[in-house]
């Protein structure tokens, strides 16, 4: 027993591999927030003054909040006093027209990270708009997407290009006040994407961003807007890696998904943000809100995510199914490994008539970390014969690991209908030996056996994007074994 | 092919083999039979490689080599194969991922390709089929959910699609009813030439009228108390282990 579990928790050990910090010169603001660091953002961004105003708003309600403690994680208080809010490639003054024009710099780190972007965004047909750090400095395929109407843009430049319907969205779905973060970011956020999918467009091109933390201590702040209008129809990528720091590093996103009548928005996430060393040290802390309204009837929303990075996770990308027949789905596969915390789950609001929602949330501990699923099914008085299937599956690797589950149920409507299943297993001395008696090192046995179990989600995802979440995993379980 | 000397070895302190000797040259098949609780899944353990056993003291070479410090996937490698007495069940992942991960694994330690997916398909179609399963039961996990003849026909399907150099049957007929017998029975049967070897471990004597074997022994409380040729079995059919002075369970 002891022999083999000591080779378990051997071969559970990670080691980073986007751990590389990018020499490029940055224009970063001295640490602190108050109210004139937030007046500098938007300066430094020209923002009208209608966005100023409403950062002001956010920054002031976020100044009287306490911080959240529930989450079933637990770290150092963050001295928000000593991030620094704004950093920017220097050579962001004379702008990139193509990828030509990128710093050669900065396409070697995409060229690290496995991200050859000519290749990939030509081949694979992907728009891609690159964020590094907190400025957009690169973006593609504008003119394809522009003749089917799609707008993707850095949301910085929508709040110039696009200022109606920015006000008309922005903050609707996830309201500043929403909670402590969410706060923080709409004080603060430095930019992120934003989509817009005409009526009845099917978007020609799957959008895709690549997010990467780079500056020391900088907080990264994304905002992400997507509105899919009437019969419209989008499927989104994000992924993200950060260099190797040693210093806890906060990014805490805000995402808004907007659906309208008849619409559809696939929106696929792979977390690989720094989750420090193995013992404990360092990395990203990720508190997260997403969430989509389906306003529209008929219209249908999936988050389908596979996080294995930061030190710590907090997200819950949530669904308010306000039009009547709409749909929520969640996806999830959560991988912890050695210190690692994550406590994340999803929110299904059912407020119209006919709603549908499934959770499938896989969870998988390895190491000394601890991971929790927290998901909320609520019905509202309005959602007849709205239904829900939950199933939620723990897989334990080693036996210093936690899983938990706590789920939330909600009904002020006696004729909604909820499935709930969850399990909890074990990669059993029995299982790894037989892998290994067919042929197979106890690393390799240990990822064919994580990926089985993830089946169901990674069949969600895009297919380079699955490949992708296999090799993630395989890194994120590698270990000196072999 | 394989040779074991004096070989000792213990479970949780408790010694269970006291001294095994046993020669198996290629192309021959060797039946063990004995009393339940008298070592056989251990010896079959030690020799696949179970960090659960302790060896304490002798000797087990495959080909020359020693296998006692040999970590049990190079054993594989090196072409041991043993079928389980109790196979166990790794849900989610298909027959065919495990199938392709192992063979895979296999043939990168002899600096080989990966076997491209049509023909493996092709070879897994055959093989299922050739232990008479359903080729659907190639998408289901690995004996997830299968019943106890399922499961050992999977064994031998794993054996087949891996051609050992050794194989290992560890009660494989038990529980199995005449047609999963001759199942697998010829398996094994179509396993055997003049590079192979095969040890069988069985309980009865009736698995040995189909898979004829060139030697017998009787293992009793960790040791090899007799061997002989396959009239052996046949006499301990007839007259049962009290014969060799041994209590029957
Ligand atoms: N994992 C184990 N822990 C404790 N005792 C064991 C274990 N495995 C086998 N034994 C003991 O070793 C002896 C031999 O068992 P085994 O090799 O399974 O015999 P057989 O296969 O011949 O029936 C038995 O007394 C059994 O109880
Ligand atoms: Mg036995």
């Amino acid at each position: 027993m002891s022999d083999s579990d000591k080779s378990v928790n051997e071969l559970i050990k990670n080691e980073y591999k986007h751990g590389f910090v990018t020499d490029i010169e940055s224009d970063t603001f001295a640490p602190g927030l108050n109210e004139e660091t937030v007046r500098k953002i938007s300066a430094r961004k020209n923002e009208p003054e209608w966005m100023l105003e409403w950062r002001l708003k956010a920054y002031r309600a976020w100044a009287e909040m306490p911080t959240p403690e529930w989450a079933h994680v637990s770290f150092p208080p963050i001295d928000f006093e000593d991030i620094s809010y704004y950093s920017a490639p220097k050579s962001q003054e004379n702008a990139p027209k193509s990828l030509d024009e990128v710093d050669p710099e900065l396409l070697r780190t995409y060229e690290k990270l496995g991200i050859p972007l000519h290749e990939r965004a030509r081949l694979a047909g992907v728009a891609v708009d690159v964020v590094f750090d907190s400025v957009s400095v690169a973006t593609t395929f504008k003119d394809q997407l522009a003749k089917a109407g799609v707008i993707f843009c850095p949301i910085s430049e929508a709040i110039q290009e696009y200022p109606e319907l920015v006000k008309k969205y922005l903050g609707t779905v996830v309201p500043q006040r929403d909670n402590f973060y969410s706060a923080l970011n709409s004080a603060v956020f430095s930019d992120g994407s934003f989509v817009y999918i005409p009526k009845g467009v099917r978007c020609p091109l799957e959008l895709s961003t690549y997010f990467r933390i780079n500056e020391a201590n900088t907080g990264q702040f994304e905002r992400t807007l997507i509105i899919a209008d009437e019969g419209s129809h989008v499927s989104y990528l994000e992924g993200c890696t950060a260099p190797m720091r040693d210093e806890n590093q906060l990014h805490a996103a805000v995402v808004e998904l907007v659906l309208l009548d008849d619409s559809e928005i696939k929106y696929s996430t792979v977390q690989n943000w720094y989750p420090g060393d193995d013992e404990g040290k360092g990395g990203i802390y990720n508190f997260v809100t997403k969430r989509a309204t389906c306003i529209g009837k008929n219209s249908k929303v999936s988050w389908t995510q596979v996080e294995t990075g930061s030190a710590i996770t907090w997200k819950y990308p949530s669904c308010i199914l306000r039009g009547d027949n709409s749909v929520g789905e969640f996806y999830s596969v959560a991988l912890t490994n050695n210190f690692q915390q994550a406590d994340t789950g999803t929110k299904m609001i059912h407020l119209g008539k006919n709603t549908k929602s499934t959770i499938i949330a896989k969870g998988i501990s390895a190491g000394k970390s601890d991971s929790s699923y927290r998901g909320l099914v609520k019905f509202g008085p309005n959602a007849d014969n709205a239904r829900n299937y939950t199933q939620c599956d723990s897989l334990l690797i080693g036996d210093k690991c936690g899983a938990h589950t706590f789920p939330y149920i909600e009904s002020k409507n006696k004729s909604a209908i909820i499935e709930h299943e969850a399990t909890t297993s074990k990669v059993s001395d029995d299982q790894l030996f037989l892998c290994q008696q067919r042929g197979m090192d106890a690393e390799r046995a240990v990822s064919m056996i994580v990926n089985g179990f993830c089946k169901e989600v990674f069949k969600e995802l895009p297919m380079e994007f699955a490949v992708e979440a296999t090799k993630l995993l395989e890194v994120s379980l590698e270990g000196s074994v072999g | 092919m394989l040779k074991i000397s004096n070989l000792q070895a213990s479970v949780e302190g408790t010694q269970i083999l006291k001294g095994i000797d046993l020669v198996v040259r290629p192309g021959e098949v060797h039946a063990i039979m004995g009393p339940n609780g008298s070592g056989k899944s251990t010896l079959s353990q030690v020799l696949a490689g179970n960090e659960a056993y302790d060896i304490t003291g002798g000797e087990a070479t495959l080909d020359g080599k020693s296998l006692i410090e040999m970590p049990t996937e190079q054993r594989a490698r090196e072409g041991i194969f043993l079928a389980f007495q109790y196979p166990v069940e790794i849900p989610g992942v298909s027959n065919l991922q495990f199938l392709r991960t192992a063979i895979n694994s296999i043939r990168e330690y002899r600096g080989e390709e990966e076997i491209d997916a049509v023909s493996f398909m092709k070879r897994a179609k055959e093989k299922i089929k050739q232990v008479n399963l359903d080729p659907a039961f190639l998408k289901r996990g690995v004996n997830e959910g299968f019943s106890g003849g399922e499961k050992k026909r999977n064994e031998i399907m794993q054996m087949l699609m891996l051609e050992p150099k050794l194989a290992i049957l560890d009660e494989t007929d038990s529980g199995l009813d005449i047609d999963a017998l001759k199942v697998v029975a010829d398996g094994v049967n179509a396993l055997r030439s003049p590079e192979r070897s095969v040890i069988m471990v069985t309980h009865y004597q009736r698995l040995l009228d189909y898979i004829v074997p060139d030697y017998v022994h009787v293992l009793a409380k960790g040791k090899i108390i007799k061997s002989g040729g396959k009239e052996l079995a046949l006499e301990l059919e007839e007259k049962g282990y009290g014969w060799l002075g041994i209590d029957e369970e």
